[in-house]
């Protein structure tokens, strides 16, 4: 029993979303052909090419090599540095976690251009420091580091971590032996989910990089902007063309994770 | 070890980590903000210098622009999909989450491609009304590239919103005898206010202190982030480009805090 | 560290003030025999798990107060190296260890090898009658099993001493009664001086071989099952235990007078007093010679018997248990005889 005024709704809001899907995906796609396009002035009918995907490799593989270094480094001192920051904050609780826990997601709030100035006054004159992509690293840390540390106590939260790790302690485990045996496996889905978007955000990043970066440690997002300002379309295209290819993986594994993770949950 | 050690042990990387690498830059921030030709007065001359007000007025006027208009989409798109059931719907929503990791910049570029020089519009008007539309590089494209990004976060806050509401309540309303526009204004809009909140906070917070995409399309658009990266770069007034991040962080953040304290949950920014 | 089955254990002026100022516990000294069984019975948050935290060591006592296992002070030993056996209301299974694993988990930290160790799981799941799901997953087990795991864990290691907080509360009446039989019986198997908290009095008076019970971080009374069932100390404790009436009412010459008529005590007391009856020791007799009658007011079939509300007899209505056989109804005048030594003087509140 559908009246033709719910068909009509139905419709409108149909069409209006397709609309806004349009415009997120349409230039993504037109990059996309653009990278393998001979002339994108002319259009696709000028023929299918590699070669712009080749002269970025060829001018930018260092920026994607360095980009990976990056996100794979900041991920391990993430996961050092916040899986156990995560369950100390957790199982200790009262006012100072949670004034650290504000502390340490901050930086989501501060805009990474007065993080990477704040950096960038303090440690400019360690010119060794400054001029190593530690440097980078040091902010992707900080700008990455709430979003695992935040993603492992939403586990701890869910499951009661702090029973399971009396009970543990009740059994004999020293704390060590429990952070290894009860701890971190059972944290497992949020040091996934966290890894991902680590990864994810530390490859993407542009605000704080772009202050951070020096002529011998462009990363890819960095890399980027540089051929948008500088390069023909096509190389440019071809540039945004590696990247998604690197990012979308991430992005349907980070989207199967969540499904999956609802899954399990109505399924409670 | 006792258990307290060990607990202090857990916290004391990130402390090294916040400290070296978040707290004392964000102090030197402040200081070096204070220290300028102006000293403390660089703080007052965001407010009161005409060009800096300007500039934080646009800026604040386009998050604000920005943030209404991506709750207005991701309410509309957000309610349906999570209303009906079709073919095709799964690809819907990946398409409008997929550009939740773009940087700025490829943001920008995106802008570019759509409606730059060689734009995907302007090619659509020039046979239709005889002129290229081109406006990536200015305000339009900027609040376009704003849009760009906040929808897809938008939409999954939202989204999520919906799905935890109480089918009941909705129910309730309608046994009562409430129509579908009743039921909107009076259930269902009310129960999302606090997805509203928290997803319009990231909005504006993010908008406010965006930096890739207006770098990519940046001629002459007076955003804050751009003034910061010209006085710091261009000008070298680097206490004032301290100074006006400072106030940048300071608004920020204060949208963040203020959301939090309206829907007592956790709001936090992402990229 | 403190081995082997079964230790004494003292509890030594424990008191318990948390940091946000709540005074979760007075200071409590007890102690209990080795192998005993202790129930901590009490409403709650009258602090028995507070309690049972102090003696397994996850809570630190005030200052002055000591735990002490054989006479040891443990006081200051961290609950890991107490070697006690812990059974929590959630049983906090760790969901990323099978039965077994998580049944030998005690004995691995202990360095026990692993044929030793697998050898002592099968003798507990075949305790423990859990035979068969020793492979699965905890998430794929039913609240029993997991109750019965969360148990063979605990004593795996054979611990100094068993403490359990409300093993059964998460459970459904009918599985909490037989696991209620099943307990008492590994309990009394295993010989293990073990500490039980519950809030459920049919639980305490089954497992202990002595309640302690608690009111507001206090003991009201510790003793056997049928010390506080027959002589409770207190009105409180009293009113705890079981459906009991509590009558106020004058008392001279040995009888206490009532709106209803007179009963003859045991106790030589005079003046104003509180007395206990419980419904099983008030009889219903004919009305003809009866020292005491009153008006039939509600007939609840109980199961095994049926419970009267008698009106009119003392100042508020008496429950009152008689056989199925009788037949009464409401309206019904009745008598009503107790036994002198069925009417028990109460002290204070
Ligand atoms: N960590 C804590 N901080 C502050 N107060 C606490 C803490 N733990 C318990 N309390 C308080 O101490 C009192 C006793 O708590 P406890 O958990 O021992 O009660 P309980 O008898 O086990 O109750 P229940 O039957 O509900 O489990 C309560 O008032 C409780 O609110
Ligand atoms: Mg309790």
């Amino acid at each position: 029993m559908i009246s033709i005024r719910d068909r009509l709704i139905f419709t409108g809001q149909l069409l209006f979303t397709l609309l806004v899907a349009a415009f997120l995906i349409v230039p993504a796609i037109l990059s996309m052909l653009a990278g393998v396009t001979v002339n994108y002035f002319q259009g696709i009918r000028s023929g299918v090419t590699l070669q712009w995907v080749i002269q970025v490799w060829e001018l930018y593989a260092d920026t994607i090599a360095r980009s990976f270094v990056i996100a794979l480094s900041a991920l391990t001192v993430t996961l050092i540095v916040g899986i156990p920051a995560a369950y100390a904050l957790h199982v200790r609780g009262g006012r100072l976690s949670r004034v650290v826990e504000e502390i340490i997601t901050l930086p989501l709030a501060v805009p990474g251009l007065a993080i990477a100035l704040g950096l960038l006054l303090t440690y400019g004159g360690f010119s060794d420091f400054r001029r190593s992509w530690l440097f980078i690293l040091a902010g992707h840390v900080v700008f990455t580091l709430p979003f695992m540390v935040r993603s492992v106590m939403a586990v701890f939260a869910a499951i009661d971590v702090k029973t399971l790790d009396e009970s543990a302690s009740s059994l004999g485990a020293s704390p060590w032996r429990r952070f290894l045996d009860v701890i971190v496996p059972n944290a497992r889905p949020g040091i996934l989910a966290g890894s991902l978007m680590v990864v994810t955000l530390s490859l993407g990043e542009f605000n704080l990089t772009w202050m951070l970066h020096t002529p011998l440690t462009k990363t890819l997002p960095v890399g980027l902007a540089d051929s948008y300002a500088s390069m023909r379309l096509e190389v440019a295209s071809a540039y945004t063309l590696v990247f998604f290819v690197m990012i979308i993986p991430l992005l349907v594994a980070m989207q199967i994770f969540a499904d999956h993770k609802r899954r399990q949950g109505a399924g409670r | 070890m006792p258990f307290n050690t060990f607990i202090r042990l857990c916290l004391l990387p990130l402390a090294m980590v916040v400290v070296a690498f978040f707290l004392l830059p964000m102090v030197r921030l402040v200081i070096v903000g204070g220290s300028g030709d102006l000293g403390v007065g660089a703080y007052a001359a965001i407010l009161f210098e005409p060009r800096f007000r300007a500039t934080l007025i646009n800026t604040v006027m386009l998050a604000v622009a920005t943030t209404a208009s991506s709750l207005l989409i991701a309410t509309v798109a957000g309610l349906f999909l999570q209303r009906h059931r079709f073919p095709g719907r799964a690809l819907l929503v990946a398409m409008l989450t997929f550009p939740l990791a773009f940087p700025g910049v490829v943001v920008g570029f995106m802008i570019i491609l759509l409606a730059g020089r060689q734009g995907l519009i302007g090619s659509i008007t020039l046979p239709l009304f005889g002129e290229k539309w081109v406006f990536a590089y200015s305000i339009q494209g900027l609040f376009l590239g704003y849009l760009y990004f906040s929808i897809p976060r938008v939409i999954l806050t939202i989204m999520a919103a919906v799905e935890k509401l109480d089918l009941s309540l909705e129910e309730a309303a309608r046994a009562l005898g409430a129509g579908p526009w009743a039921v909107h204004r009076d259930v269902i809009l009310p129960a999302l206010r606090p997805a509203f909140v928290a997803s319009g906070a990231i909005a504006f917070a993010t908008a406010m202190g965006a930096f890739g995409t207006a770098f990519t399309l940046a001629t002459n658009i007076n955003v804050l982030p751009m003034l910061i990266y010209t006085e710091f770069t261009l000008s070298a007034n680097i206490a004032m480009a301290a100074a006006l991040s400072v106030g940048l962080g300071l608004v920020a953040w204060a949208a963040l805090a203020l959301a939090r304290s309206f829907s007592g949950g956790t709001v936090a920014a992402a990229g | 560290m403190t081995g082997g089955q079964g230790v004494t254990l003292r509890v030594e002026a424990c008191g318990k003030t948390f940091p946000d100022g709540t005074r979760a516990l007075e200071p409590i000294t007890l102690d209990v025999a080795r192998g005993e069984t202790l129930v901590f019975l009490g409403p709650s948050g009258c602090g028995k798990t507070t309690m049972l935290r102090i003696i397994a060591g996850l809570e630190r006592p005030d200052v002055g107060g000591r735990i002490l296992f054989n006479e040891v002070d443990v006081t200051g030993i961290p609950i890991e190296r107490r070697n006690v056996g812990m059974v929590f209301q959630s049983y906090a299974l760790f969901p990323n260890m099978n039965v077994a694993e998580n049944i030998g988990y005690g004995l691995k930290i202990r360095g026990i090898g692993k044929a030793e160790r697998e050898a002592r799981v099968a003798e507990l799941v075949a305790l423990t009658g859990i035979e068969g799901l020793v492979h699965r997953r905890v998430d794929q087990l039913s609240g029993g099993q997991r109750q019965r795991v969360a148990l063979a864990r605990a004593v795996a290691a054979r611990p100094s001493v068993l403490l359990l907080d409300e093993p059964l509360t998460a459970l459904d009446a009918a599985l909490r009664e037989r696991l209620r039989v099943e307990l008492d019986r590994l309990l009394r198997t295993l010989g293990i001086t073990t500490i039980y908290v519950t809030h459920d009095q049919t639980e305490a008076m089954m497992l202990g071989d002595r309640i302690v019970v608690m009111r507001k971080g206090a003991i009201a009374q510790i003793g056997t099952a049928r010390d506080i069932y027959f002589s409770p100390a207190s009105r409180f404790v009293a009113e705890f235990i079981g459906a009991t009436n509590i009558v106020e009412a004058e008392c001279h010459d040995g009888m206490l007078a009532l709106p209803g008529g007179r009963l003859p005590i045991q106790n030589g007391a005079s003046g104003a007093v509180v007395v206990m009856i419980r419904p099983e020791s008030i009889d219903i007799i004919s009305t003809e010679g009866a020292v005491l009658s009153g008006r039939v007011g509600d007939v609840s079939f109980i199961g095994d018997r049926q419970r009267l509300t008698v009106s009119g007899a003392a100042h508020k209505p008496l429950l009152v248990d008689a056989p199925n056989s009788l037949g009464i109804k409401a309206g019904d005048i009745v008598g009503l005889s107790v036994k002198p030594e069925a009417i028990r003087l109460l002290a204070g509140d």
